[in-house]
């Protein structure tokens, strides 16, 4: 190819060769990446689903387990996770003017807040272990159903619970690792200048998927920490 | 490039409205709404979704069409698994 006159013409060395151009390259990527999320979608869905039916059948241990977990600290994780994507955004839109600086930044920021929600999301769990709230031989739940104080509440259906909500907390979390995994390869090569108006799509592509993880957050903070909280 | 670059403004606007709705919904849990505090719940997360998708993810702006049918497919079989599920599980006379 070095020899051919088409070597001559300028292109972006970003450019893969299948590709016409880089708004095609561009196009094709974000495609793909919808289309991923769209399974993602299906797969947290199944999780919801199951959510929803227990719910359904076990509505008053699903209000009593909800009225145990710290509200205080589910809806700090979420305001931390919007301030994130806020910094998500502005660190592609760094990259679409060209800012360097700006973008490293808006990177770090976001892996700081990413950690934060981990690191709130820890001490939950930590305090859910001491609890004896982790489904398995040791589950005690003394918890009571709100407005019902007497009543004992069915320790299998609790557990039902809090086997939901560890699993979907759980798979969010690991999700979050993920992304913050992947904001550290971005905040890398950022800092390198990889990404210029021209070329960011890993910067857009992984972004999407912070959102993403950012929107399940939204519905599991009101189907998981506020059920029937009213006194 | 035809993508297009929202600006700052739009982004604080988002961010800030994003932040007010959490406050409302962990608030408005507190109130005695009957059946209706799921609903609000709801309401308000799936308009925090709208706004993260539209203006955040760009979907809004996003001039490939196929973006817009991967999206709009992906909630229609999320509906028809929680609908039809639904559907089924809550009407089961036992």
């Amino acid at each position: 190819m070095a020899d051919s006159p088409m070597a001559v013409e300028q292109h972006n060395p970003a450019l893969q060769h299948h590709f016409a151009d880089m708004e095609q390259q561009r196009q094709a990527s974000s495609l793909g990446m919808w289309l991923f999320l769209a399974t993602e979608i299906m797969f947290f869905g199944g999780m919801f689903c199951a959510y929803l039916i227990y719910r359904y059948w076990y509505y008053p241990e699903f209000a009593a387990g909800s009225n145990s977990l710290d509200i205080t600290l589910g809806t700090v994780n979420t305001a931390v996770l919007i301030c994130s994507s806020l910094t998500v955004v502005l660190a592609v839109h760094a990259a679409q003017l060209g800012k360097r600086q700006a973008q490293v930044i808006y990177l770090a920021l976001t892996l700081v807040l990413g950690l934060a929600f981990l690191g709130v999301k820890g001490i939950e769990w930590t305090s859910k272990f001491k609890e004896h709230h982790i489904p398995g031989p040791s589950f005690h739940f003394e918890g009571a159903v709100p407005g019902h104080p007497d009543e004992p509440v069915d320790q299998r259906h609790a557990q039902i619970f809090f086997s939901l909500y560890f699993a979907m907390t759980g798979m969010h979390a690991l999700h979050m690792v993920i992304g913050v995994g992947v904001f550290s390869y971005l905040l890398y090569y950022a800092w390198k200048g990889r990404y210029t108006p021209d070329y960011h799509t890993p910067l857009e592509n992984s972004g999407l998927y912070w959102h993403f993880v950012d929107i399940i957050w939204i519905y599991l903070f009101p189907l998981l920490y506020l059920i029937d909280r009213k006194k | 490039m035809s993508e297009y670059i929202v600006s700052v403004k739009t982004n604080v606007a988002v961010w800030l409205t994003l932040l007010v709705l959490t406050g409302v919904t962990a608030g408005i849990a507190f109130i005695d709404l009957g059946p209706f505090n799921t609903i609000v719940a709801l309401v308000i997360a799936t308009f925090k979704a709208l706004l993260v998708t539209l203006i955040f993810m760009h979907v809004k702006y996003a001039s490939e069409r196929l973006v817009k049918v991967v999206v709009i497919s992906a909630l229609f079989f999320l509906l028809l698994l929680l609908g039809l599920s639904l559907a089924d599980y809550t009407t089961r006379l036992l």
